[in-house]
């Protein structure tokens, strides 16, 4: 039996990624990393700063995202995300404007203390890809 | 009746009028494509996320403690009206249609004794209402530096509207836009997003989800982004709509550019043929009296 199932990425211009013959994916999801396999129960969760991972037949891919909802169902896994990019399209210098912005998000000192823990992740994955 | 130098000039003018609608419909042509596909390319993440929220709201067991931008604040006195339009002009009826539909649901609003404050999103949506609901109007957006409609900008007018929601300045909250049907139709819509309106599509889905963390907590953080989510695809339905719209009336301007061109040769020949009848009149004339 075959242990695929099918994600999908989308933002909101376009639908990011499509792929059908995914074997494991982990999302940084609100309360820690979340494996998901094939016949996962269904889940909504949402998601915090971090690297999301899928592996699949046709090779592991990263990606960077900033936030988003996940879905799965029926072996579908749906990841709504407003900002998402591929850790290997990821050059320095856009990797480094991110940082700069996620820097002086975090250094503000009137946001609350959720914003800032979302602000401090931002910092901490980014300073982790390299 | 006009001498010949002046219906030359008219001729030129209407000629060179002419030309400029129809570039601008060639323009209006190639964006709209790009508007359209942006449209479509929008569309499966609204609709996801709509789904999300349908299941997770059937999720909550007790509608008491539902967030108040799901299940509204119970009252429903002061009404906020989000009219987006253009930031230009010459694009046919697309922004009197959002108008004549705002102000009708205005007048409404009024006749039952409510509050109403508007926010108006685009210039051109400012311009018309600000002779009449001047003194309603609480807020002015406007992306003229924006060349598309981007998340970014849809985010910062979610953020507003929430940020008043909050604040208490509001119960229900409608955006106006245009959807687009094809270039010939717009449909001007009136939409209600907080609070949300979804009791007349309730599947009986009896898929049962895990929620991490729980319900309530996903549901405070997707609503705001469902907010700006729905801004979002209302902009770019828009945007699509404006192209559109101002496709078709250049396209009308050029045709009627065109009519009057022909109107006014045929106006300049018979003149020119009267003046040359009327000179040959007078040197035979002259010819004769010798």
């Amino acid at each position: 039996m075959s242990e695929e199932f099918k994600i999908e990425i989308v933002n909101p211009e376009k639908s990011f990624l499509v792929k059908e013959d995914v074997l494991e994916v982990v999302v940084p999801a609100f309360e820690g990393e979340m494996g998901i396999l094939k016949d996962h129960i269904p889940i909504i969760s949402f998601l915090k700063p971090g690297i999301i991972k899928v592996f699949s037949k046709s090779g592991d891919k990263n990606y960077y995202v900033e936030d988003g909802i996940i879905e799965f169902k029926n072996n579908n896994l749906s990841i709504l995300t407003s900002t998402i990019f591929s850790v290997t399209d990821l050059d320095k210098s856009k990797q480094g404007d991110l940082l700069n912005k996620a820097e002086a998000e975090a250094s503000k000192s009137e946001i609350s203390d959720q914003a800032k823990y979302l602000a401090d992740q931002k910092v901490e994955v980014l300073r982790s890809i390299n | 009746m006009a001498s010949l130098d002046d219906l030359k000039k008219r001729i030129a003018s209407v000629k060179s009028t002419q030309k400029i609608t129809k570039a601008m419909k060639m323009v209006a042509a190639a964006k709209l494509r790009r508007a359209q596909e942006s449209a479509e390319r929008g569309r499966p993440y609204s609709e996801k996320m709509n789904n999300i929220i349908l299941n997770l709201s059937n999720g909550i067991s007790d509608k008491e403690y539902a967030p108040k931008l799901l299940s509204g604040t119970g009252e429903n006195k002061v009404h906020l009206c989000v009219v987006m339009t253009s930031d230009r002009g010459l694009c046919g009826g697309f922004n009197s249609n959002i108008i004549k539909k705002a102000k009708s649901y205005f007048s409404k609003i009024l006749n039952e004794g409510k509050q109403l404050k508007i926010i108006t999103v685009g210039s051109k949506g400012n311009d018309q209402l600000k002779r009449v609901y001047g003194d309603k109007i609480i807020e002015n957006i406007s992306f003229k530096e924006s060349k598309n409609a981007n998340y970014f900008d849809a985010d910062k007018v979610g953020k507003i509207i929430i940020e008043k929601f909050e604040a208490g300045m509001f119960d229900i909250c409608t955006i106006f836009y245009n959807q687009f049907k094809n270039v010939i139709t717009q449909l001007p819509q009136a939409q209600q997003i907080i609070p949300l309106n979804n009791e007349e599509d309730h599947n009986n889905s009896d898929e049962s989800y895990e929620f991490e963390p729980d319900e309530d907590e996903i549901l405070s953080n997707l609503l705001p982004k469902n907010i700006s989510t729905q801004i979002f695809k209302a902009m770019l339905e828009n945007s699509a709509s404006e192209q559109g719209s101002r496709m078709s009336a250049m396209d009308n301007a050029t045709r009627n550019a065109g009519e009057m061109v022909d109107k006014l040769t045929i106006e300049y020949n018979r003149s020119r043929q009267a003046a040359i009848t009327k000179e040959l009149i007078e040197i035979i004339s002259g010819a004769e009296s010798l």
